[in-house]
């Protein structure tokens, strides 16, 4: 074996044999899924940047140099501590440090509405668990099922409408190093529909790699607007995979709005499993010091006549280097597919780094498929015609970031997020 | 109100401005005229702040201040305004909140407080009338899809709301029809005051027809190479560039 691939298993080994150690077993996870996430991991080790999906994204890196030796300790929270984080309109639940948390979530009966830990799923219900994310495809998905916390399981019934929001709050509190594997399932079923906001934090005061797994199903004639609000602070490093089906005529959305991380790196991957159906997946990240912002997409367009759409935008400041990585599959089946993407981004500082990437791939022939990706400078005619009219330099430059920005900040339907988002924003700038 | 002495400007190692010396007094208006690429653009650029000129040599006193030492944004709030040849569109930025930070901000400089709100609607509902600028324009971005007429008139729009001391209005008539460049012209005029001044950039004796020069200044490859009243600009019309660039031709 070559040093190299020893390196890498000797990172993957002593990760594993610390969590080993200080994690109680998994109960709701059958066994042999364990078994297989953990053979997969040793196999395959946490990806660096020679795995072709993580070549500007080095997982390995981070865990040997950030997470040598993890402690798994952890602060307790109180209500005042998730005051802050809550969201007027919404149902705020929440999930610390990967368990959810009863105690610290509202409590409220809403009709059709089933909310409750992995723990607490019926055998049936646990047929669910990795349907969607399966271990033998990602290594951080195999990481998170064999470690995985006591997250959450939330269901729509069928032909239900939550009139408000649901507001999940994952927060960290680890007081020195810590991994973190959170995990949810979220099932809107058939003709059902539901807005879930899901927020990131760490209030915790050491450092955390944070590795959350979302499994979400959308039933037929089902919707689900999601959006994540990633703020988790300079202590943490994490990868957010979020592992999406829907079918038939159902409407899927996310928006993603990463405003501090470390590290942020997001899978997100669609697959649109039937016919007439849509997915539009939207993300905005401002970065600064030595911040590495990573979305990475698969739209799966398997059946015919669906749509998908994509817009992602980016402000890189100082070093930070920020990735857009964005695939789309149009299967020899899903004739009559419009899929467009677009990335468009700029650079605040020559040292900061944007990487795009478009990858179409394309087997059915009646499709219409666009992308688009741009990356540039702050435009200096403009900033030029501002200054002109007496607007000084830096607020010039936050009219024309704001400007960039809004078209993803618009998509926010509901006012205090709204505003939780431009506030962080404006403060970013 | 502006003294402009020698000046000499450069973009790169390619000299544009060779030496421009320029007067202008409260209450008067000047016009500049000259052919394609003699430097008119330029001029007013460097004045107005644009950074991508060096100034080699000379030098511009505006009201008493070393203009060239001042940032673009506070030649601005200074009260110099200059009409762009090209407006730039600025999608996202909505106009009406574009001049609301510009007006504040050059209050802010002044020592004086924000315009409260309704003060600012009703200046804005008063000036986009002098030009009659259609009041849909103000709410949508800086210029975004504006016809080439719309963004002259905005440009004159936008300075009838800051109410400048010099306004420099390069090539402010061209693109306009008939009846558009009577409104402007009518516009520059009302705004026009034995206080402030307007150097008036153009090719054409028409826009003079309505804003009447009290001096016509010709620039020609770089320098101010003849000077006059009114009837120069007649003279140039009738006439065109080629005695001019016969007398000066300067070896590049
Ligand atoms: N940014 C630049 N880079 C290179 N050359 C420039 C630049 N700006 C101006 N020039 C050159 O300087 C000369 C003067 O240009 P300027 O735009 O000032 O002319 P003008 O008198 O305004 O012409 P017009 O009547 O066509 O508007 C031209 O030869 C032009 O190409
Ligand atoms: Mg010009």
């Amino acid at each position: 074996m070559s040093l190299v691939a020893d390196n890498k298993s000797a990172v993957t080994q002593t990760l594993l044999d610390q969590l080993q150690s200080k994690s109680s077993k998994v109960a709701f996870m059958p066994d042999a899924e364990i078994i297989s996430a953990i053979r997969y991991l040793e196999d395959k080790g946490i990806p660096n940047n020679k795995h072709e999906d993580y070549k500007y994204c080095n997982i390995e890196a981070v865990l040997r140099k950030e997470f040598k030796s993890v402690e798994q300790a952890f602060n307790e929270l109180t209500k005042a501590d998730i005051a802050p984080l809550k969201i007027d309109e919404a149902i705020n639940l929440v999930v610390v440090n990967g368990n959810y948390n009863e105690a610290l979530s509202e409590k409220m009966i809403v009709k059709g509405l089933t909310v409750k830990s992995l723990n607490e799923l019926s055998s049936s219900e646990k047929g669910l668990l990795s349907s969607q994310a399966k271990s033998d495809t990602d290594a951080l998905i195999a990481l998170n099922t064999a470690f995985t916390g006591n997250g959450l399981f939330l269901q729509v019934d069928k032909n239900n409408i939550i009139p408000m929001p649901l507001h999940v709050i994952y927060v960290n509190s680890g007081n020195s190093s810590n991994v973190t594997n959170t995990r949810n399932f979220v099932n809107i079923q058939a003709s059902a529909e539901a807005t879930l906001i899901e927020s990131f934090y760490n209030i915790g005061t050491a450092k955390v790699f944070s590795n959350f797994v979302s499994e979400k199903f959308v039933g037929e004639n089902a919707k689900l607007t999601c959006y994540a609000f990633q703020n988790e602070g300079a202590l943490s490093y994490s990868v957010n995979t979020n592992q999406v089906r829907i079918n038939k005529y159902s409407n899927y959305t996310n928006n993603t709005f990463t405003l501090s991380g470390e590290l942020v790196r997001n899978n997100h991957n669609v697959v649109l499993a039937d016919s007439n159906c849509e997915a539009h997946l939207n993300g905005l990240f401002i970065s600064n010091g030595t911040q590495q912002i990573d979305n990475h997409t698969l739209i799966d367009h398997q059946m015919p006549h669906c749509e998908s759409n994509e817009l992602y935008k980016g402000i890189a400041k100082d070093k930070s280097v920020g990735t857009f990585n964005g695939k789309i599959f149009v299967r020899k089946d899903a004739q009559k597919t419009n899929a467009y993407q677009s990335s468009k981004n700029i650079l605040m500082s020559d040292d900061a780094t944007i990487n795009t990437k478009p990858q179409l791939e394309i087997y059915a022939d009646d499709v219409k498929c666009s992308h688009g990706t741009s990356t540039g400078k702050i435009d200096t005619e403009a900033l030029f015609y501002l200054k002109a009219r007496g607007i000084g330099e830096e607020s010039a430059r936050k009219l024309l970031l704001q400007a960039f920005a809004q078209e993803l900040i618009d998509k926010i339907e509901i006012p205090s997020l709204q505003e939780r988002v431009l506030n962080l924003f404006e403060k970013a700038l | 109100m502006i003294s402009i002495k020698n000046l000499h400007a450069s973009i790169g190692d390619k000299e544009i401005l060779r030496g421009i010396n320029l007067e202008v007094k409260a209450g008067e208006v000047h016009a500049i005229m000259g052919p394609n690429g003699s430097g008119k653009s330029t001029l007013s650029s460097v004045l107005a702040g644009r950074e991508d000129y060096d100034v080699t040599e000379g030098e511009v006193t505006f009201n008493g201040k070393d203009l060239l030492e001042l940032s673009a944004e506070d030649r601005a709030r200074e009260g110099l305004f200059l009409a762009f040849q090209y407006p730039v569109e600025i999608p996202g930025v909505s106009n009406i909140n574009f001049l609301r930070t510009a007006l504040n901000e050059i209050r802010a400089y002044h020592g004086q407080e924000e315009m409260p709100a309704k003060d600012f609607l009703a200046l804005v509902k008063e000036k986009s009338k002098l030009v009659e600028l259609d009041s849909k324009l103000a709410s949508r971005s800086v210029n975004e899809g504006f016809s080439g007429g719309e963004k002259k008139r905005n440009e004159i729009f936008q300075m009838a709301m800051l109410n400048p001391k010099l306004a420099i209005l390069d090539e402010t008539d061209s693109g306009l029809d008939i009846d558009a460049l009577r409104i402007v012209a009518s516009g520059v005029n009302k705004l026009k005051s034995k206080d402030n001044a307007t150097i008036l950039i153009t090719h054409y004796q028409r826009l003079l027809d309505y804003i009447v020069p009290d001096f016509v200044h010709i620039l020609y490859k770089g320098r101010i190479v003849k000077s006059g009243g009114k009837e120069l600009a007649l003279e140039m019309e009738a006439k065109g560039y080629d005695e001019i660039k016969k007398e000066f031709e300067i070896a590049d």
